[in-house]
């Protein structure tokens, strides 16, 4: 079994209000569908983690590299898109890592990025 | 020892034509391409080393697929990297023949499935797809497709990198991904196809190992998917656009569809074809491929070249149009245009394609300009053809008509 990230990707827009989505009430169902696919990840097995990330202007980058420790404020990188939240997941291979990803995508309407862990 | 040169010639022609073979069989044994391909490349330069002494054995595929296994086998003892009990335990059991038909055609379109998989770049799967299953040389890839080698080193590093990384998996799609993936497959199948019908570069304008190889892999495929309508019309397309290779060249130089020796034909290929299109036509289920594969029976149908029916062949290229609206086959159905309505018509239809940086476009012009007596167009069309053309043939070709133009 290898263990993957699902990365869920959007614009910075995706993080306020309601969050791109076209109505209240389709962001509701998209919370709800992403709900109901993390309860199936966990039925069938392939569930290691997940979770939903704050907008990027919540984000502080530490440089630990030096001698002093230095914070600065923002994301790692200026970018349009930036990682909205995302799953682990342990599945045999790459088509199964898809399938979930193509699911997960459709629950969360976002697209999702695939990569395999290190060592998995 | 020096070794008669056609020895090693023919002992490299029997590796490349068994690499597929080879390569598919000890990546299902081991579950890993570097291995498969190291091994693959240790067991040629034995058989280099013995056959020209001790003879080729009888079965030369099995001998080098049997051998490839115990270098892998050393190697992984040597090196210790794999202490998967699982992957020792198959290393040590699985001995299955080496056989032209079975599951060693299914290893094969498992690699090929795994080679054209979507997560890779489109120009990592025909690369990857040439190396491993029609074992060409990666300067040879490099070649075919006009990139520098360590361009396409690092392409074909990079992908099979992925394959490892990612754990691509290895094995032919089930039935419900299929029809999603056996599209990429066919692609690269008609690219490699293409390469070998008309080779870029200045080398051979003919590739018969890239058609064979293209031909043998759908084969494969249609064993698998008889009832896949396009896997049979991609088929048919090269059986028939095959049976006319032996008239396509004359003299180094390039023989247009029309002015072929038709008595050069290999009509057994252009009979299986054709059968090939009845069947699809039973079908009834029209794909991009199967169109023209159809075409392609229209042509091979006629005695002579004045025979075509080629209201038939535009009725077929509308169908195409339909399906892909793209000025390529737009062009293709005006060269049809041209015989039906006459080349003026079909000059007023080119002259509207947004085509000039491709170079059957030009081609096309050219011979158009040439039939209206327009010479000095034609010149500068055939010049412009001659620009973008790289095949030896077709340059030959293009050349001997623009010195004809009076």
């Amino acid at each position: 079994m290898t263990e993957y990230l699902l990365a869920v990707h959007g614009p910075e827009e995706s993080f306020h209000g309601i969050g791109g989505y076209a109505s209240e009430q389709e962001m509701e169902q998209a919370f709800a569908d992403t709900d109901a696919f993390n309860n199936e990840l966990k039925a069938e097995g392939s569930w290691v983690f997940a979770g939903g990330l704050q907008a990027p202007s919540t984000a502080s980058v530490m440089d630990g590299t030096g001698e002093e420790p230095v914070v600065t404020d923002g994301p790692y990188l200026e970018t349009k898109e930036f990682i909205g939240g995302f799953w682990v997941v342990d599945v045999p291979d790459l088509d199964a890592a898809l399938a979930l990803a193509a699911r997960g995508s459709k629950a969360c309407r976002g697209k999702v990025e695939v990569r395999p862990f290190q060592g998995g | 020892m020096v070794e008669p040169v056609e020895t090693t010639d023919a002992i490299e022609r029997v590796f490349r034509e068994e690499h597929g073979r080879i390569i598919a069989a000890l990546v299902r044994r081991f579950g890993d391409i570097d291995i498969a391909e190291e091994a693959a490349g240790e067991a040629l330069v034995a058989a280099l080393e013995r056959w020209p002494v001790e003879g080729v054995p009888p079965n030369p595929g099995g001998w080098l697929t049997t051998t490839a296994g115990r270098r892998a086998i050393d190697r992984l003892r040597r090196e210790q990297r794999r202490d998967d009990k699982h992957r020792a335990a198959r290393m040590i059991t699985d001995d299955e023949p080496h056989e032209r038909i079975g599951a060693v055609e299914d290893d094969r379109l498992r690699l090929l499935f795994t080679c054209c998989h979507p997560a890779l770049a489109p120009e990592a799967r025909i690369a990857l797809t040439l190396r491993l299953l029609g074992g060409l040389t990666v300067p040879e890839i490099a070649a075919a497709f006009l990139v520098q080698e360590t361009t396409m080193a690092a392409r074909i590093t990079r992908a099979k990198k992925k394959i490892a990384a990612a754990r691509i998996p290895y094995r032919v799609p089930e039935a419900a991904d299929l029809p999603g993936r056996l599209d990429g497959v066919l692609t690269v199948l008609f690219l490699v196809f293409n390469e070998g019908y008309l080779a870029s570069g200045d080398g051979a304008p003919l590739r018969e190992e890239l058609t064979g190889e293209a031909i043998r892999l759908t084969r494969v495929l249609r064993s698998l998917l008889p009832g896949e309508p396009e896997v049979a019309g991609l088929l048919a397309l090269m059986l028939l656009t095959d049976a006319r290779r032996a008239a396509r060249v004359r003299g180094g130089e390039l023989v247009p569809l029309p002015e072929q020796d038709r008595g050069g034909w290999d009509r057994t290929l252009i009979k299986e074809g054709h059968a090939l299109v009845r069947e699809c036509l039973a079908i009834d289920r029209p794909g991009r491929y199967q169109l023209l594969a159809a075409i392609n029976a229209v042509h091979t149908d006629a005695p002579t070249a004045r025979d075509t029916d080629w209201s038939q062949v535009v009725a077929l290229y509308d169908q195409l149009a339909a399906i892909d609206p793209s000025p390529v086959v737009a062009l293709n159905r005006a060269v049809a245009i041209a015989e039906l309505d006459g080349p003026e018509v079909a000059l007023a239809v080119v002259d509207r394609l947004d085509l000039a940086t491709y170079h059957a476009w030009h081609v096309t012009r050219a011979d158009l300009l040439r039939r209206l007596g327009r010479s000095a167009d034609a010149r500068a069309a055939y010049d412009a053809a001659l620009a973008t053309c790289d095949n030896t043939a077709e340059r030959a070709y293009l050349s001997r008509k623009r010195g004809e133009l009076v």
